[in-house]
């Protein structure tokens, strides 16, 4: 039975419509996976096999019926970013340790309405701040996939970590995820896998724990595009209960797929060749471009001029966001609250500075700084200023053409505990320098495994679409995924 | 506009995080090196530009001015480090 698990999530629900296999069978079938791989890769902080059971149960009970919604059956894994009514939620902070929430999140939510099963909570970078997984409290996630003829352990991407690990070793049919500047698209290039992050405000946050809110945006991991579309399908909705959710109509993404992208125009934007990017990956990028002018499409050359201040001005942005959102943790009503302290002052110091991380510290006080008097215009309004600019570069680009294809990540997958990067913040934040831009400007964006690397490793092309427009970006994408016909998966080790 | 040391202790206080001091040493190091990054925005030229303040515009949602929800004592109260009969327990905040 142990073979269900390498089912696409669109084979596995017409296995479960055709009656092929039940959902109890499938659930128990991914809970063996987890029980045998969660040890080596610590995809999964918390499982929840028992509600998975019973929920797996019920689908059957419905699906038996001839009932059943749009992912009835379907085990999934949970980002620990989305509060799940009864079950823990941390974000992977030490600050919500103990937190069970009372309240289930939108998206988590509508997955459940449509009927898909929880197999647990995944890992993530404490409160999403990193792109490596090194930032978690309960530990990094590991990549499934080994360079060639290296034993070496290597990041799946962050932060997003768990999720795209779950999906690429076969522990879940899907993932949630989320991406606020490349959190969903990174650790899905780095592991062979799809993952896109909508349009901002296609998904509500309601119930999502908050970084960045004027960025942050939730998206599916799958293993293929396909999967892509049938989850963010489920994914999206207006909710009132998030005042930047869009009340626009959400037109069925999977009736994209396959339609002829003859005459449609491919930006490629001449600011993402960058100088001490790998060979390869600019290759890969070529490659693409091949494949999209094999298909009909129209290349053409577009310039994004502000590209290179998007991460600079991301990183005056995002943690001016969090410091703000961030401040709500102070001990009191919920989370982390220090012992043997008595002063008020004391009790919220002390229990900040025990339940936060070094990255979350670090960006909280960068948020303080670039806020507070005296450096607010100079620093916080000047990049509320580039962001504009960023974005009227893409509203420019894209008179001239419909999507723009662009590498994901800037390298493949590197390994776990690398010191230049731990050293230097900076050369972290750089994993991101592809993806960021789209959040800044509020775009569909995802990342698609396209290749292999001369390690053995898996490589990702990036589509951004226009607002709205993810049915494009997912048709190109699945135009690219049937060129490259990528069908590797990691050597199983664990 | 480098940070010295008394800079980031300011900052921590501000963010109520309290920090030792061979970590703010290294902290001010990190700090300027971001903020040193940073600094290439100001190569851009932002005259007359209106700072966005959110990715996709449109028009704040109103909605009816009635109550939609309530009655959750127990629920809010569910996860505080100390409570008692429904309410949050706090340090002493006037002597």
């Amino acid at each position: 039975m142990s073979d269900l698990t390498k089912l696409t999530l669109k084979a596995a629900l017409d296995g479960l419509k055709a009656k092929t296999f039940s959902s109890a069978e499938l659930t128990s079938a991914f809970i063996g996976a987890i029980e045998t791989a969660n040890p080596a890769l610590n995809a999964y902080v918390e499982t929840t096999f028992d509600k998975a059971r019973a929920q797996a149960a019920a689908s059957d009970a419905k699906l038996a019926r001839g009932e059943g919604g749009t992912l009835e059956g379907a085990p999934l894994g949970i980002k620990d970013l989305y509060c799940t009514a009864g079950v823990r939620t941390t974000a992977c902070s030490g600050i919500l340790e103990n937190f069970v929430p009372t309240y289930e999140s939108t998206v988590t939510q509508n997955l459940w309405d449509q009927g898909a099963v929880m197999l647990g909570k995944l890992n993530m970078d404490e409160f999403a701040m990193g792109s490596s997984n090194e930032t978690s409290k309960w530990g990094n996630v590991v990549n499934p996939w080994k360079s060639r003829g290296s034993n070496a352990e290597l990041t799946p991407g962050g932060s997003s970590g768990g999720s795209a690990s779950a999906v690429a070793a076969d522990l879940c049919l899907a993932a949630t995820a989320s991406d606020t500047g490349g959190s969903i698209r990174q650790p899905a290039a780095f592991t062979g896998t799809v993952g896109i992050k909508p349009t901002y405000g296609r998904c509500s946050r309601y119930g999502m724990v908050a970084f960045a809110s004027s960025l942050d945006q939730a998206g599916p991991i799958t293993k293929n595009v396909e999967d892509a579309a049938l989850m963010l399908q489920a994914m999206c909705s207006h909710d009132v209960k998030d005042s930047t959710s869009l009340d626009l109509p959400i037109p069925d993404f999977s009736s994209f797929l396959g339609k002829s992208v003859k005459g449609l125009r491919i930006g490629i934007p001449d600011e993402y060749r960058l100088d001490g990017i790998p060979a390869e990956i600019d290759a890969l990028w070529e490659q693409g471009i091949a494949w999209l002018k094999d298909a009909g499409a129209e290349i053409v050359r577009i310039s994004l001029p502000h590209t290179k201040y998007a991460l600079p001005c991301y990183y005056i942005i995002a943690p001016a966001e969090a410091s703000s959102n961030l401040a709500r943790y102070d001990g009191m009503r919920y989370g982390h609250r220090a012992e043997g302290v008595t002063s008020l002052t004391d009790v919220y110091e002390m229990s900040r500075s025990e339940g936060f991380g070094k990255e979350v510290k670090r960006r909280i006080m960068i948020g303080t700084y670039v806020l507070s008097a005296g450096f607010y215009d100079a620093y916080y309004v000047k990049a509320l200023k580039v962001r504009r600019r960023i974005a009227e570069d893409f509203t420019r680009a894209f008179e001239r053409c419909d999507v723009i294809l662009t590498p994901a990540t800037p390298s493949a997958a590197f390994e776990l505990g690398d010191q230049a990067k731990a050293a230097d913040p900076v050369a972290m934040y750089l994993n991101d320098v592809f993806t960021v831009t789209t959040n800044l400007a509020g775009l569909p964006g995802l990342s698609v495994p396209a290749g292999l690397d001369s390690q053995g490793l898996p490589l990702g092309l990036q589509v951004i679409g226009k607002a709205l427009d993810e049915g494009t970006v997912l048709n190109i994408a699945s135009v690219l995924e049937k060129a490259a016909g990528f069908g590797a998966k990691p050597a199983k080790w664990w | 506009m480098a940070i010295d040391v008394a800079t980031v202790k300011k900052v921590a206080s501000l963010s109520r995080l309290r920090e030792d001091e061979a970590r703010l040493q290294s902290l001010a190091g990190e700090l300027n090196g971001i903020l040193g990054w940073i600094e290439q925005l100001n190569e851009v030229d932002v005259t007359g530009v209106e700072p966005m303040t959110t990715a996709i515009e449109m028009p704040q949602p109103m909605r009816e001015d009635v109550v939609t929800d309530g009655d959750k004592v127990r629920e809010i109260v569910a996860n505080a480090p100390k409570t008692v009969d429904g309410f949050f327990i706090v340090p002493k905040v006037v002597e």
